[in-house]
């Protein structure tokens, strides 16, 4: 499992019936947009979180929920690896083949 | 733990006696280690219940070859049901061992795998509470074509042996 | 010029397939199989949306369906067995990709597709789809027997000495859904070849099989045993010189039987069975497998040549028509055009048919995803193949197309269609030919992004005049140490590691895929994406620098070492 870190955090799954990256909200639901996703600034908070997720996989809307480092910035967190950024946006590349 | 065989609930008469528990009545059959079995063999063979014998999934049918008829059941462990070597062990127990005895799955495994544990020899699993068995029962049926050679099944090439004759018109 | 009279035609075209595709083509058992399996992966999906299988359970029982849970979205992998497709195939792949996915879908280096944008409710209509044209996703992942893969030039090589095809489809048949061997300790792959030339890397295959002849002419397999690539490279040792043909489904057996009893299970990257027949010893490995194959009942296993017959009249001819060997439009379509006389070159094999030739599409475009195809591109390459190769289509485990059947007529035309849809470089086998797994924008287990490293050499090196200068050079790309894109085996591998949350790329040189293999050697630190490309530069420059007359990158590498490269490379730092 990841290393526990001070960074905040927000709390990230894949949606069951399709496997679309979703953040964990405020209002303890989930949003494809990593905009949407509740910072968790302490380790009590981020742990709650995760047991709300962790509940919400056990009612198979959710596979293996975790929390993933962000920094925060104007336009919301953004994760600090380069897996869980490219999870919040997409493929880096051109998803289509050039010459179609 | 509720116990499948053919399909089918059924009910089980069988004990599984830890290394250190006293011999139940003379006439209930009892599921013992390897370990247990060399120390008691003289007590454990010869009572009217049977005696079955318990097998890890790291221990191997040539631990018990010389002893197989003293066994009406033989129980292999599957720890998790990713540990495939059941599946092997169960085959070679009737394939180069020629044991006719009950041959049990304990432990974890799903329905997903009944069919293949029956194909491999496999007479009786058990499943865990509160599952609906009849999954176990539609397991049997839900695929009726086995490409392979199973000691479950007929003893040539199975259905590759259909191309034998040519059938172009199939 | 009329078609060889004893061309066989399986089905009828209103059944739908391609009738002269060299595919083994299913019977009504084979059908049957197919629709049940689904039906039962329809009710698996069911039963973990209900909740009644965890998901620890349903992943193993998705993944020997070829589905697996990416970064973005579930990944579905389609098996295509010995790389050989029909038209009608293809098409069903577009209708899938416009239908279910994002209009396009992902050659593999097991031969097989995958489509990146997949729904998990989805998956029972796909497959539904897909049974519509014999085709599933069956073994393409878990840990059990995969698709089975073999030389996409199989049945048309000039070098061939057996066709493989028909021990691939007895693979192919044996394996789906053994009840023995479908919880492994780790996947097994099996590759078989026929020819001299060995273009389907068996010696990085969990078991090898090259098909051959004896003094008098009967057929039998010289059997490799642990090759793999990933964590711990190995080439494959030899098991048997030769296998008789009716021992082969028994001695299998045995092989996985002592893998399955004995293969480690305590640690996922110990499981292999390469890591088995390293550590007891090829010898002592050797003795196991020939002591359960002695008492096994090999009577029960026998692969009879009747059972070998009936499976080969289940494989379509096609009817070749009587040509000169040499053709004359060819030949002025050479002089005439550079370009196209370019890509005969590198992108055109001699076929054994006199007038006909093999013809690789390259779907490495410059700046292009390497085995990317959108659904419009699959609907013109289904066309091509009808009009050209008798309706079929195949995959090599570099990431390309074949159609194997081509009038060398027919070669100019071919190459302009191909040309119109993005298809027409002229560059296999070299530098841009790259092999590249998904990589981080995609993959749940990489470390680094491969693709548009790749994408990034292609453009830097898109000259094609100093393409075909430099030659044969295989670059191949994997972004973890899985080593999906065969890195080891690179002429230039290069792996994607994570180095303290940054992407960076280990360079190797000198690994080879062919015939005896080698895995390459570590040239130095890891690299950024951007000195990765500069390191290639530099690589390539040496070797231009240096070489003699008629040296490849391989062979003046081999005759003057790693130091100068390494030199170079790191000159700067």
């Amino acid at each position: 499992m990841a290393r526990v870190t001070d960074a905040p955090k927000v709390v990230t799954a894949n949606r069951l019936q399709d496997g679309a990256v979703v953040w964990l909200t405020a209002a303890g639901d989930w949003s494809i947009r990593v905009a949407d996703a509740q910072v968790q600034t302490d380790a009590s908070s981020a742990e709650a979180a995760l047991g709300i997720a962790r509940a919400s996989a056990a009612r198979q809307e959710v596979v293996e929920p975790y929390a993933v480092d962000v920094v925060v910035e104007a336009t919301g967190p953004r994760p600090l690896k380069t897996r869980e950024w490219i999870r919040a946006a997409g493929p880096s590349i051109d998803a289509i083949p050039t010459a179609a | 733990m509720p116990l499948i065989d053919s399909g089918k609930l059924v009910d089980d008469a069988w004990v599984r006696l830890g290394d250190d528990d006293a011999l139940p009545a003379a006439d209930v059959p009892v599921i013992v280690s390897l370990a247990r079995f060399h120390k008691d063999r003289a007590s454990l063979v010869g009572r009217n219940g049977g005696l079955g014998i318990f097998l890890a999934s790291s221990q191997h049918p040539k631990d018990i070859a010389d002893h197989l008829a003293d066994f009406a059941l033989v129980a292999l462990d599957f720890p998790k049901f990713r540990d495939g070597r059941g599946f092997t062990i169960a085959r070679e127990l009737r394939e180069h061992l020629g044991y006719r005895g009950i041959i049990r799955a304990v432990g974890h495994t799903l329905p997903d795998q009944y069919l293949a544990l029956v194909r491999c020899g496999v007479t009786q699993v058990e499943i865990p509470e509160g599952r609906d068995p009849a999954l176990w029962a539609h397991a049997l049926a839900e695929i009726s074509t086995a490409y392979q050679v199973s000691v479950a099944g007929p003893l040539s090439m199975a259905r590759l042996a259909r191309h034998k004759k040519t059938e172009h018109a199939a | 010029m009329s078609p060889t009279a004893a061309a066989r035609q399986i089905d009828p075209p209103a059944n739908g397939l391609s009738s002269h595709a060299g595919i083994y083509h299913y019977d009504q058992v084979d059908r049957d199989f197919l629709k049940e399996r689904v039906e039962q992966f329809r009710r698996q999906v069911a039963r973990r949306l209900a909740g009644e299988l965890t998901e620890d359970e349903f992943k193993p029982l998705r993944l020997m369906n070829g589905l697996y849970l990416q970064l973005h979205a579930y990944m579905l992998r389609i098996a295509v067995p010995y790389g050989i497709l029909t038209s009608r195939q293809v098409r069903q792949f577009g209708r899938i990709a416009r239908q279910y996915d994002k209009g396009f879908g992902h050659f593999t280096t097991r031969q097989n597709l995958q489509f990146n944008w997949i729904k998990l409710v989805d998956v029972p209509a796909i497959l539904d789809l897909l049974a519509e044209v014999d085709m599933h996703a069956i073994q393409t992942s878990g840990n059990c027997i995969r698709n089975v893969t073999s030389d996409q030039f199989a049945g048309v090589a000039s070098d061939e000495v057996v066709d493989p095809r028909h021990y691939a489809e007895v693979l192919r048949q044996w394996s789906t859904l053994h009840p023995e061997f479908s919880f492994l300790p780790r996947k097994f792959k099996i590759a078989i070849t026929g020819s001299s030339a060995d273009r389907a890397a068996i010696c990085i295959h969990d078991v090898g099989l090259i098909a051959k002849r004896g003094a008098d002419g009967t057929v039998g397999f010289e059997v490799y045993v642990g090759g793999g690539l990933g964590r711990t490279p190995f080439i494959a040792k030899k098991l048997r010189d030769f296998l008789p043909e009716d021992e082969l489904i028994a001695y299998l057996e045995a092989v996985l039987r002592v893998y399955n009893a004995y293969g480690r299970r305590d640690n996922i990257y110990k499981a292999r069975i390469k890591i088995l027949v390293h550590e007891l010893g090829i010898d002592a490995f050797r003795d196991e497998v020939e002591a359960e194959f002695a008492r096994m009942p090999v009577a029960q296993y026998r692969l009879e040549p009747a059972i070998l017959d009936g499976i080969r009249t289940r494989f379509a001819s096609q009817p070749y028509e009587a040509l000169e060997p040499i053709s004359g439009i060819l030949a002025r379509a050479r002089l005439e055009d550079q370009a196209f006389n370019r890509w005969v070159r590198t992108n055109v094999a001699v076929h054994r048919q006199p007038g006909y030739a093999i013809a690789t599409i390259t779907l490495k475009p410059a700046g292009g995803i390497p085995g990317d195809v959108s659904a419009d591109q699959m609907d013109v390459i289904a066309d091509l193949a009808d009009r050209y190769s008798f309706g079929e289509i195949r995959v090599t485990h570099e990431q390309n197309l074949v159609l194997a059947h081509v009038r060398q007529d027919d070669l100019p035309a071919l190459w302009k269609a191909l040309a119109d849809i993005g298809f027409g470089e002229a560059n296999s086998g070299l530098i841009t030919d790259i092999i590249a797994c998904p990589g981080l924008d995609y993959c749940a287990l990489a470390n680094a992004r491969s693709i548009p490293l790749a994408q990034r050499i292609s453009e830097r090196f898109a000259d094609l005049d100093r393409q075909h200068d430099i030659g044969e050079l295989k670059i191949k790309i994997s972004g973890c140490i899985n080593a999906c894109g065969h890195h080891h085996v690179g002429h230039i591998g290069i792996l994607g590691v994570d180095k303290k949350g940054v992407e960076a790329y280990q360079l190797t040189l000198g690994g080879s895929a062919a015939e005896a293999g080698a895995i390459g050697d570590i040239l130095g630190p890891a690299l950024s994406a951007d000195e990765t490309l500069d390191a290639i530069d530099a690589v390539v420059g040496v070797y231009l620098d240096q070489r003699q007359d008629g040296e490849r990158f391989l062979d003046t590498l081999a005759r003057i070492g790693h130091t100068p490269f390494k030199d170079k490379v790191y000159a700067a730092h």
